[in-house]
């Protein structure tokens, strides 16, 4: 069984975002790593795979300045070989245009069983890009998936619902995302970060996947304003002195909802 | 160009219109009378109250049988704009459908989305679409280049929902296309999360916990104070991620987003992606041990103390009232 994940490759989350003054876009030309959300869905191929009895996994992802070091720890979890998407031109896509690449570089690794993604990525999240990739590659999907198996070959998946989940049978090949903390994400062995340095990625432009247009040309929208919200003041902050209890009683009093 | 006709993706659940689904007939009809809802379902049922807050056609689908809407609603929407029928701008709810349907529907119309939104904006020939970022301390508008369909989703609570008492929308039939290999997915079992006390999303007082709680038994102090205060309780990604309670608990940018009266955080520290579900509450108490956390920014009454303790007392002071 072969399993191709989507991983993002994003500015370190704990740093304050920022946008580039010239383009209203997030700035992402610092040092990038592997969004959280991601380490769920490689850990989940690598189980899948376990479970299957063979086959790999490989990862693709689209990044500026051929940034590889976010896909390096999918590598060291134990992915296979991966496929970097880099391209100036790639500058300023929409999530349509970056489904499009990504189902492209999926369709180069030769397709596989079953492609995964996070359900957004921590950055960005406009939260489209996987049942997009699913409809540009003609593949069923199961979004907000949060609990997953093969079973005779047919996925079997625990999908989130506003009301509860639903249990959902798909046919192979299938695209999934997955939900944060569907599985227990490993940490990758001393030995894995050695191996992860010689497994091979290959660095792609857009034109090498036949993907036009990309970038600013295919964006198909434009940020035309910037401005701050307003701002929440802070309140009255006091320290406990163990009847501080009795300033929240007197706050919900207050407010009659006591 | 102007803004002719608007379709929303409407949902049902217990045989009513989502709170979503009225909420966005109400801004869409300010954007135009000609407002038409689509839905993946029967509309018998809703037709009335759909129009009663704008609607003037619905197109339903019927039963989809275990297909999931994603495919079969964006399959849907597809026939009838290649049938003539070609809206100018959809509304779609930030939710595990809308998003899917928008998503299929992007790609089916080789269109541009726009998602988070929290309002939309017609000006002249311009459809302007707001979206908060950086934990809602910024606001983006970004305007559609070319030509619509305009795609855009829109975060819970975004406009008020407001009847207009407009006629019942009349019912069109919608045709789910042969989706070939899309269609592969099958609904087999539908699990409801039983919970009692008030929804999340829609009560008037929340109390949510987090790490700071230290383990997952002392949740139970974060049900037992949202019981007496008659509120819902939620909870920080952390503890949803660590198993200690079910997603659906989740306040939040991947969560809920809740704008309840009184919002408590208890062992919350705040990180971004918590506070986007959140800083809409119109009063903020915050319980957290680090005087320095984020919560305190944006917290009325912020505690600097220990959970473990004040919680146990403030309990103990309820009960006695």
């Amino acid at each position: 069984m072969n399993v191709i994940v989507c991983v993002k490759q994003i500015p370190d989350p704990a740093l304050p975002g920022a946008l580039d003054g010239a383009t209203n876009t997030l700035k992402r030309d610092g040092k990038l790593i592997l969004d959280d959300s991601d380490a769920y869905g490689v850990e989940m191929a690598l189980q899948l795979v376990d479970a299957a009895g063979g086959g790999e996994v490989s990862i693709i992802s689209m990044a500026p300045n051929g940034e590889t070091a976010g896909m390096r720890t999918a590598l060291a979890m134990g992915a296979a070989k991966g496929i970097l998407v880099s391209d100036p031109a790639l500058q300023g896509s929409d999530a349509l245009t970056t489904a499009k690449v990504l189902a492209a570089a999926a369709q180069r690794l030769g397709g596989a069983d079953l492609i995964i993604a996070a359900t957004e990525s921590s950055d960005g999240y406009t939260g489209t890009v996987p049942e997009q990739m699913a409809e540009v590659l003609g593949l069923p999907s199961v979004t907000f998936a949060k609990k997953v198996k093969i079973d005779g070959g047919v996925l079997k998946a625990d999908r989130q619902t506003e009301e509860g989940y639903d249990e959902v049978e798909c046919a192979l090949p299938a695209l999934i995302s997955v939900t944060a903390g569907v599985v227990e994400p490993r940490y990758p062995s001393f030995k894995g970060i050695m191996a992860a340095k010689s497994k091979p990625v290959e660095e792609v432009t857009a034109s090498d996947l036949g993907v036009t247009p990309a970038g600013w040309a295919g964006a198909g929208q434009k940020v035309t304003l910037v401005a701050q919200a307003e701002a929440r003041q802070a309140g009255e902050i006091v320290e406990d002195d163990g009847e501080s209890f009795g300033k929240i009683v007197a706050f919900l009093e207050n407010l009659k909802v006591i | 160009m102007a803004i002719n006709s608007v379709w929303v993706f409407a949902q049902v659940t217990n045989g009513a219109a989502t709170t979503g689904t009225l909420e966005l007939l109400t801004k869409a009809r300010s954007l135009s009378s000609n407002v038409t809802a689509v839905l993946g379902g029967d509309a018998s049922g809703v037709a009335a109250q759909l129009g009663d807050y704008g609607a003037t056609k619905v197109y339903a689908t019927g039963d989809l049988a275990g297909k999931l809407p994603g495919v079969a609603v964006s399959g849907a929407m597809k026939a009838i704009i290649d049938g003539g029928d070609k809206p100018d701008l959809i509304l779609f709810p930030q939710n595990y459908e809308g998003r899917d349907v928008l998503s299929r529907l992007s790609v089916k119309l080789n269109k541009s989305v726009l998602t988070n939104s929290i309002d939309v904006a017609v000006d002249g020939d311009a459809v302007n679409a707001t979206t908060p970022i950086f934990g809602g301390n910024t606001l983006v508008t970004t305007t559609f280049t070319g030509e619509g369909p305009y795609l855009v989703a829109f975060r819970p609570k975004s406009f008020a929902a407001e009847a207009s008492g407009g006629a019942p929308a009349a019912i069109a039939a919608a045709s789910v296309p042969d989706l070939g290999a899309t269609g592969g997915a099958k609904v087999t079992a539908v699990h409801v999360e039983e919970s009692t006390g008030p929804k999340l999303d829609e009560a008037n007082i929340v109390v949510s916990g987090g790490r700071g709680l230290g383990e997952a038994d002392k949740y139970e102090m974060v049900e037992e104070l949202a019981k007496l205060l008659k509120g819902a309780p939620g909870a920080s990604r952390a503890i949803v991620d660590a198993g200690w309670v079910p997603y659906s608990y989740q306040v939040g940018q991947t969560g809920k987003v809740v704008k309840p009266s009184v919002y408590i955080a208890a062992g919350i520290s705040g990180a971004t992606q918590h506070m986007v579900g959140m800083k809409g509450a119109k009063n903020i108490i915050a319980i957290n041990k680090d005087k320095e956390a984020p919560i305190f920014g944006i917290a009325d009454l912020g505690i600097v103390g220990d959970v473990h303790k004040v919680l146990p007392k403030l309990i103990e002071a309820l009960k006695g009232r």
